[in-house]
């Protein structure tokens, strides 16, 4: 089982620190960090769709940076095929990023206007030093865009980004991430920019390509519905901090943390008839700079427990079947299991 | 009597290109009370036709056909002035979309909403109007304390609210709601979809929900109008359209909505893209992606016909069985 584990991230810890005016920094005395990831913890397997899902400010997209090292972490380990690359001068990364791929939130903004596709495309490949061959360079491009469902390939190779629909480009970027055939990528919020009829083909597309290479795929999200159809396991994020982790249909159907039953609650479905719970947390997610002590949901938990969950912090605890969760409550009279979904 | 009555509404742009017809024959109704959801995807027109109804449109574009019927009495005829003085705010309000960048960031959160009571209504004192203002934010659930903070002190669910308040200021009939779930967290969402629900009910208030998000309008609205590059694809009673889907525009958008609680399935899209509203496609706008077009839909635009009660739509499939 081990030996399938593709990235792990161990103990995983980002703070941003906050520039000061020089007369405030005499007063205040203390280096002020938005704490943007605390601690975290998680393996991704081979040809695993890992979801990492949250609301705004949970730090999933500095997670996925890191994981890839376009951020330097703080302090914690992360392992690519069993490999320690936390701290890895560039030049040793150079070999390893061939391998290690991301595909961006915005494709109207990832893409070089000036560039067109076959450049967009091949500059990967120039970058690693694949790129002699020309005539190699152009089968690999047309390989790619044929991968990514812009057929034919010559109708797009001399084209340039404005000439694409936001569909059609956020494909150019996902061939960009697939062209050196890596074995990690990120896609961070890949179709939050673009419509719903075309979603749906962006990320069958994705995971088609991940079962094709067999690829392990870190998707960040903050939509669970989405993330539902698409991960194999998911980790759910509040504050810097992994909330619950495990298998998908654990997680949506039975989730043990309140913060995750909350999330769920609030997802609005797509059916008139359905009545859901009423919303019960209050609030909005809380500064990272200063973020509340104990559990860091306390403040805007339903059932929270005090002075407990103010003053401990729950560890991430093991409840069977690869589903963790961290809540001082679980098991408790207060606790309730999440009513059943349908 | 329906407090709204939209009649084959066309709105179109003029652009040096030449025009955008940006909405084509737009017909619907909404009740007192009711609420309408507006859905459809990014360009097919649904701002075009809240900013139409508000008379609000831009320079370039203008309604060139089509009646507007607000308690019976036509609004696209009315001067500026008396669509100043009459009929928005008092009668019709909006919460525009990006809650983020719609208040001003140099005034104070009451003071704005003060600026809206004492324009719209010249008689009442600045007295009344802040006591009005201190209540209108309660109702929206945020401490009348904070009126005197300025917006970047708010978060983006509590700004959302606050721009619910202003546009209640003046007791509207009618409020329309572009976007106001979007770019929030959701469970913010959540929170601030409950508090539209609590509010029509409470006020009695009228409502159009323009979203893309099809859940939404399942969860607020009693009536829906589907929109596809500036027509009504499929109109009518939320259950009916969403249980039993007749345009193919339709049944491709809710196969494209994944739901947390349904089974777990390959999500189904639409191929192609949307039309250029330049140049649109001939016949039915949705012909060149519908699986199932046929010759007719090439030559002729389909009416939009009632195929069961409260349920309408246009598609020649469906008007032909």
């Amino acid at each position: 089982m081990t030996q399938d584990i593709v990235m792990k991230v161990e103990n995983l810890v980002k703070w941003f620190p906050i520039n000061v005016g020089f007369f405030s920094s005499i007063i205040a005395r203390r280096q002020l960090n938005v704490r943007a990831v605390d601690n975290i913890s998680f393996d991704i397997r081979k040809g695993e769709i890992y979801g990492l899902a949250g609301e705004s400010g949970s730090g999933k997209t500095t997670t996925g940076r890191m994981m890839i090292r376009l951020i330097d972490p703080t302090s914690g380990k992360i392992e690519f095929q069993g490999k320690d690359i936390t701290t890895l001068s560039d030049s040793e990364l150079k070999p390893l990023r061939q391998k290690m791929q991301i595909v961006f939130q915005d494709p109207y903004e990832s893409l070089n206007p000036r560039m067109t596709i076959h450049d967009i495309l091949s500059e990967p490949l120039q970058v690693q030093g694949l790129g002699h061959d020309e005539k190699q360079v152009e089968e690999k491009v047309h390989k790619t865009l044929e991968s990514v469902d812009l057929v034919p390939p010559e109708e797009f190779v001399f084209r340039y980004p404005h000439e694409l629909s936001g569909g059609q480009r956020q494909r150019v970027a996902t061939g960009r991430a697939f062209v050196l055939n890596p074995e990690f990528v990120v896609a961070d919020e890949p179709v939050s920019m673009l419509d719903v009829s075309i979603r749906a083909e962006v990320l069958n597309l994705m995971s088609d390509l991940v079962e094709k290479t067999g690829a392990s795929f870190l998707y960040i999200t903050h939509d669970l519905a989405l993330a539902r159809h698409m991960c194999d396991r998911i980790a759910v994020m509040y504050l810097g901090k992994i909330m619950e982790k495990g298998p998908t249909d654990k997680l949506v159907y039975e989730p043990l943390h309140p913060y995750t039953q909350a999330l769920i609650s609030a997802v609005p479905v797509p059916d008139p008839l359905l009545k859901r719970s009423d919303i019960v947390i209050k609030g909005e997610i809380p500064s990272p700079v200063n973020p509340p002590s104990g559990c860091r949901f306390h403040t805007r938990c339903p059932i929270a427990e005090f002075p407990l969950c103010k003053e401990k912090e729950p560890p991430l605890n093991d409840y069977g079947d690869g589903h963790y969760a961290a809540c001082n409550l679980i098991g408790t009279a207060k606790w309730q299991k999440s009513s059943p979904t349908t | 009597m329906p407090l709204l009555d939209v009649q084959d509404l066309k709105t179109y742009y003029t652009t040096l290109r030449g025009a955008v017809r940006a909405v084509e024959g737009v017909s619907f109704q909404v009740e007192k009370g009711e609420a309408l959801g507006l859905a459809g995807e990014s360009g097919c027109g649904k701002t075009t036709v809240a900013l139409s109804l508000l008379r609000l449109l831009p320079r370039a574009g203008k309604i060139v056909e089509g009646k507007v019927l607000f308690d019976n009495a036509d609004i696209v005829n009315l001067t500026e002035d008396e669509m100043r003085k009459n009929v928005r705010w008092k009668r019709m309000a909006i919460v525009f979309q990006g809650a983020m960048n719609a208040l001003n960031p140099v005034f104070r959160i009451g003071d704005q909403i003060i600026e809206a009571i004492v324009t719209h209504e010249p008689e009442v004192s600045k007295k009344d109007a802040n006591e009005r203002t201190l209540k209108l934010l309660q109702m929206v659930g945020i401490d009348s304390s904070r009126a005197t903070h300025y917006p970047h002190e708010f978060s983006g669910g509590m700004r959302q609210r606050a721009l619910i308040a202003m546009s209640l200021a003046c007791n509207p009939d009618l409020l329309i709601a572009d976007e106001p779930g979007t770019a929030l967290d959701v469970i913010v969402q959540a929170q601030v979809l409950k508090l539209l629900r609590e509010l029509k009910a409470k006020l009695n208030l009228a409502m159009i929900l323009i979203t893309h998000d099809l859940s939404i309008i399942a969860e607020t609205c009693e009536k829906t109008a589907i929109m596809y590059a500036g027509g009504i694809a499929e109109y009518g009673n939320v259950v009916g359209v969403f249980k039993q889907p007749l345009h193919p525009y339709t049944q491709g958008l809710m196969a494209a909505f994944p739901s947390i609680k349904a089974a777990r399935t390959k999500m189904a899209s639409i191929p192609g893209q949307p039309p250029d509203l330049f140049n649109p496609p001939s016949g039915c706008r949705f012909h060149p992606r519908c699986p199932y077009a046929m010759e007719v839909c090439k030559k002729k635009m389909p009416e939009l016909k009632e195929v069961s009660k409260d349920h309408f739509a246009a598609c020649y499939l469906v008007t032909k069985s």
